[in-house]
């Protein structure tokens, strides 16, 4: 089955009716063994246990900027191919990205408030992150203020793209800055500066929140070709009685 | 070529004609620095302290809300269609028209700096300061806007979306702004390293909005 295939909603209803079963429970053990290990990972010699923030921190991060990313791609896949799956994907992806980063921006917050002693700084990644999910948030409103989904699947992807020269900044901005948040940790040069201790429970959350996104994006992609499916009834009706 | 520099000074002259309100934006820039000492207090050192910050704000605000005229005005009389359907690059008659609007609404703004500067007690070297980084910075703000002006007339809706649109995309030009403006009053940071990427996000915008604009017209209004 190429990409093309999946245009049809049929056939990609069916094919994710039978995926998520399994990505389900593929989220909720990864998850239940990754908790696990986190729980038993040890307590950082300075912080206590407040570092157990960072097995949801890190990975909503994560999230944040990947959900980013999908619409990216979708919204090329929207202008370049036309493809109305494309649409759809972009669309579903807009809330669960903002609900994570909005996740990112609490539990870093909570975090800092007995580390850094306030809820929040004016930090350069902490700024790009609030600006991350503003603009998530402005996306969500373009996409709820056209009627016609195809024109405003369109209209949203050249936000997407131009929004999406964000995510670099997001990235390097510690390095630039380099502030009150620390520098990257999990992935540089020269090997991760956390012990395996706290890295590799880390990086099982990290897959855990990414099955989760897989299985909520799918989800929700599923819940969008209804709902388009429920609007065109309610049209044809509409046309029905007039 | 004649074709663009005919659209610039159509745009130009449209401006500054009954109607075109390239000085509303001047004036809406000399009300906001006036209401912020109204707000904070008539204290000279305290503005002083804050007045680059005042500065860039007002040009911000005045820029977002002269953005509706960039390509609604021409939507709404009809010349957009045949922008689109002339022979000429769109994403150049974009980038022109959005020249034009920044001589008629940005430089403006940056002349007008320097005497508002004045008003919030700054000295000669922290005014010029801020007026070169205006002159640096208002470019990217016109350009980054047109994105959202031409997505606002894509889809027929105007006011407060344009705003939320538009503002997140102008935080690193008004951080970098306002850093270079102060770098060169009080220091310790050089003035150069944060002017330089203030000046880079301009180039920046200057060619990614063209096309993303292009596009969005494109993508839009079919």
């Amino acid at each position: 089955m190429s990409l093309i295939d999946l245009a049809n909603p049929s056939r990609f209803l069916a094919l994710a009716d039978r995926a998520l079963p399994w990505l389900v429970a593929a989220t909720v053990l990864v998850f239940a063994f990754g908790v696990s290990q986190a729980y038993s990972a040890p307590d950082d010699y300075q912080q206590g246990a407040t570092v157990k923030i960072m097995f949801i921190h890190v990975p909503a991060a994560w999230l944040g900027m990947l959900a980013w990313g999908v619409m990216s791609l979708a919204a090329l896949g929207t202008l370049v191919w036309r493809h109305p799956l494309a649409d759809v994907a972009a669309k579903a992806a807009a809330p669960i990205g903002a609900a994570f980063t909005l996740m990112c921006l609490v539990t870093g917050s909570l975090w800092g408030r007995p580390m850094w002693g306030t809820y929040w700084v004016w930090d350069a990644r902490l700024t790009s992150v609030l600006v991350l999910f503003l603009m998530y948030l402005g996306v969500i409103a373009l996409w709820r203020t056209v009627e016609d989904p195809a024109r405003a699947a369109r209209v949203a992807a050249v936000l997407t793209l131009v929004g999406a020269i964000n995510i670099p900044i997001i990235k390097f901005s510690v390095d630039w800055w380099n502030t009150l948040h620390q520098g990257a940790s999990v992935l540089r040069l020269g090997g991760s500066s956390i012990h395996p201790s706290i890295l590799v429970p880390l990086l099982i959350m990290i897959a855990a929140f990414t099955l989760l996104f897989l299985t909520l994006h799918l989800a929700a992609m599923r819940n969008e070709i209804m709902r388009r499916r429920v609007r065109t009834m309610l049209m044809r009706q509409a046309d029905a009685r007039a | 070529m004649t074709a663009l520099s005919a659209l610039l000074v159509r745009d130009l002259r449209l401006a500054v004609r009954v109607g075109g309100g390239a000085m509303v934006g001047v004036l809406f820039f000399l009300l906001v620095v006036t209401l912020v000492p109204f707000a904070v207090g008539p204290d000279l050192a305290l503005l002083s302290r804050i007045g680059p910050a005042i500065l860039w704000l007002g040009a911000l605000l005045a820029n977002l809300l002269a953005l509706d005229r960039l390509i609604a005005m021409d939507h709404e009389d009809g010349s957009l269609d045949l922008i689109l359907m002339a022979r000429l690059p769109l994403e150049l008659a974009v980038a022109v028209k959005a020249l034009a609007h920044w001589l008629t609404t940005g430089l403006p703004l940056v002349i007008a700096a320097p005497l508002l500067g004045l008003l919030l007690n700054l000295d000669p070297m922290a005014t010029g300061a801020v007026a070169l980084t205006l002159l640096a910075g208002t470019p990217a703000l016109t350009f980054i806007g047109l994105i959202g002006a031409t997505l606002i007339v894509a889809l027929r809706r105007g006011g407060l979306l344009l705003a939320i649109l538009v503002l997140p995309l102008t935080v690193p030009v008004l951080i970098f702004g306002v850093a270079a403006a102060n770098a060169a009053i009080v220091g310790p940071v050089p003035f150069g390293a944060p002017f330089a990427v203030l000046c880079a996000l301009s180039l920046m915008s200057l060619v990614v909005g063209p096309f993303a604009a292009a596009i969005a017209l494109r993508q839009g209004l079919e």
